[in-house]
């Protein structure tokens, strides 16, 4: 079941839940466009989840808020409030929060990157720490984050063979994104660096370092400086 | 007052309703696979729904109780016996303290739930007691492990003694339970149009198995590989239990509640709700097939489920209180 609201698409996926789609490919355009809505939506509309990803928006809500007096789900309801919020002009978006990353380049695959670049590993470096990120999303494990904004030309493929165990905290270029791995995972990606900075933490309040639509810096630092943040890898940037 | 664990089992983890909210930083909501099951069992002791109950995978712990305490078992048909005794599924039980209850062999299902008055207290991870064994938090139930049983008042239905006391009524498992007979109620997913004209036939033809590499996040499902018509760019969105996954080997991933909260294989189903807990309940090497429905029908399906859960917990609380 799929319908209009504006240019998106309303897509059924689940009895709770509906996802919303702005576009079929991975751009910072269309996935400002999702924060945007997710900002929105979120601040709007009452016991809903809002899932940001690439492309598009999940909003999962509780059938049982949504039936109409004969207990029928109320799906016109449910999309009138869509659209009130989402022509809310008093429910705008907040500017991006910006997060700044200390990352030491020394990774394993940090000189395979600059082959691959046809550049040094101390410019693959400088390019990786010029260019402004954003969250696309957070998925595969809690608080991985998928950044767009990756200077092209540091662009690689995934390995052919996936590492069983990537290290938490590795840095690491994956096709057009780049990513930090939050905990010990398998892997494919491209290691480029090591952050100190813990992404995931359970016990913290805000568990993850990062949100979606968030602003990420990185900052070169030296092994020195990493072992002496490493001390502490709670503390927060 | 606890209960220690003597034997694991295959795979046993706290389970509540699961950890809502935090899907957006990439964490899911686990929580138990048949979840009507773990209300039930909630209900037969007494407890409000909300407690964490032990989920059982196909073979069951060994527990001490250390103190007396009131239990329920629901969901797949499990061996158990307190110090010998055979203890009765679907109902409220006493166990005195000292005992011992040995879960063995489940004779049918996957998954069955355990409840105990008061609710097993374990730790509160971001507002869930729920393990999320795929995301790495909490983890299974092991051998020497202690758990705590959270404060209630006693059962006024039971007098405690030094035997094992049960009701003498129950609760029928015939609709909660799934027999494994009956097809499992599909969705079109949004890639279905995608698939080729044979493979959306066989979708809704086809019996699957359920393969043994199947867990908490999802059951592989083994059959003649489905096809599309052309390979798919996807760029990862979000998937939930239910979803069924199509990856290039053509055996399709029916996502369960340890669902990872994105995924870039094309979405070809999403089970309906309501027969989520029927498909969990299917075990390594049984079959599966499915029909199509519809969005109305799934809704209508489970609108008319979740009516007759509540007025089961509410009959289950009267009775207990009248008791």
């Amino acid at each position: 079941m799929t319908f209009p609201l504006a240019d998106i698409q309303i897509e059924a996926l689940a009895e709770d839940a509906w996802l919303l789609r702005f576009g079929q490919t991975i751009d910072g355009a269309v996935n400002d466009r999702v924060h945007a809505a997710a900002a929105k939506l979120q601040a709007g509309l009452d016991h809903v989840e809002c899932v940001p990803a690439y492309a598009s928006l999940l909003l999962r809500f509780e059938v049982t808020q949504w039936l109409d007096d004969d207990g029928r789900f109320a799906a016109e309801r449910l999309r009138a409030a869509i659209a009130a919020v989402w022509n809310e002009r008093s429910l705008v978006d907040k500017p991006a929060r910006e997060v700044s990353i200390p990352v030491c380049y020394d990774g394993v695959d940090l000189s395979d990157v600059a082959t691959h670049a046809g550049m040094s590993t101390e410019e693959v470096a400088t390019r990786h720490t010029t260019a402004l990120y954003r969250v696309a999303m957070l998925g595969f494990a809690p608080g991985f984050p998928y950044l767009l904004g990756l200077d092209p030309a540091l662009a690689m493929p995934r390995r052919s063979s996936p590492r069983t165990s990537v290290p938490a905290g590795s840095v690491a270029i994956g096709g057009q994104q780049t990513g930090i791995y939050p905990q010990d995972l398998p892997g494919g990606w491209q290691l480029i660096g090591r952050t100190p900075m813990r992404l995931f933490d359970l016990a913290a309040a805000s568990p993850s370092l990062l949100a979606p639509g968030d602003h990420v810096r990185f900052r070169a630092i030296d092994q020195g400086e990493y072992e002496r943040l490493a001390i502490d890898p709670g503390a927060r940037p | 007052m606890s209960v220690e664990v003597i034997k694991p089992g295959l795979l046993t983890s706290l389970q509540d309703a699961g950890r809502r909210g935090y899907a957006q930083l990439g964490l899911g909501r686990a929580g138990a696979v048949d979840e009507p099951a773990r209300r039930l069992a909630n209900a037969l002791v007494g407890n409000n729904g909300d407690e964490a109950a032990l989920e059982i995978t196909l073979a069951g712990p060994t527990l001490r109780f250390q103190h007396d305490a009131v239990v329920a078992l629901t969901g797949g048909l499990i061996e158990a016996r307190v110090d010998g005794q055979p203890l009765p599924a679907w109902t409220s039980c006493f166990v005195p303290a000292g005992s011992v209850l040995r879960l063995g062999g489940m004779r049918h299902g996957c998954r069955s739930y355990l409840a105990v008055r008061g609710g097993f207290d374990g730790t509160l991870v971001l507002g869930s007691r729920s393990s999320d064994l795929h995301a790495g938090v909490g983890r299974a139930v092991q051998s020497g492990d202690v758990i705590a049983i959270g404060e209630h008042t006693p059962a006024s239905w039971f007098r405690p003694g030094r035997t094992m006391q049960a009701l003498r009524w129950g609760l029928d498992p015939q609709p909660w339970l799934d027999y494994a007979r009956e097809p499992l109620a599909l969705l079109r997913g949004h890639h279905w149009q995608a698939l080729d004209d044979a493979s959306q036939h066989a979708l809704f033809n086809q019996r699957f198995m359920v393969s043994k590499d199947s867990n908490r996040t999802g059951h592989r499902l083994e059959g003649a590989p489905l096809q599309l018509r052309h390979p798919l760019e996807l760029i990862s969105e979000a998937t939930l239990p239910g979803t069924l996954q199509l990856p290039p080997s053509g055996q399709p991933i029916a996502l369960l509640a340890e669902a990872p909260v994105t995924g870039g294989y094309p979405r070809i189903g999403q089970l309906a709700a309501v027969d989520l807990p029927r498909l969990a309940q299917r075990r390594p090497g049984d079959t599966v097939s499915f029909r199509e429905t519809t969005l109305d029908e799934a809704l209508q399906r489970l609108t008319e489920r979740e009516a007759s859960l509540q007025h089961l917990l509410q009959r289950i609380e009267q009775r207990l209180e009248s008791a």
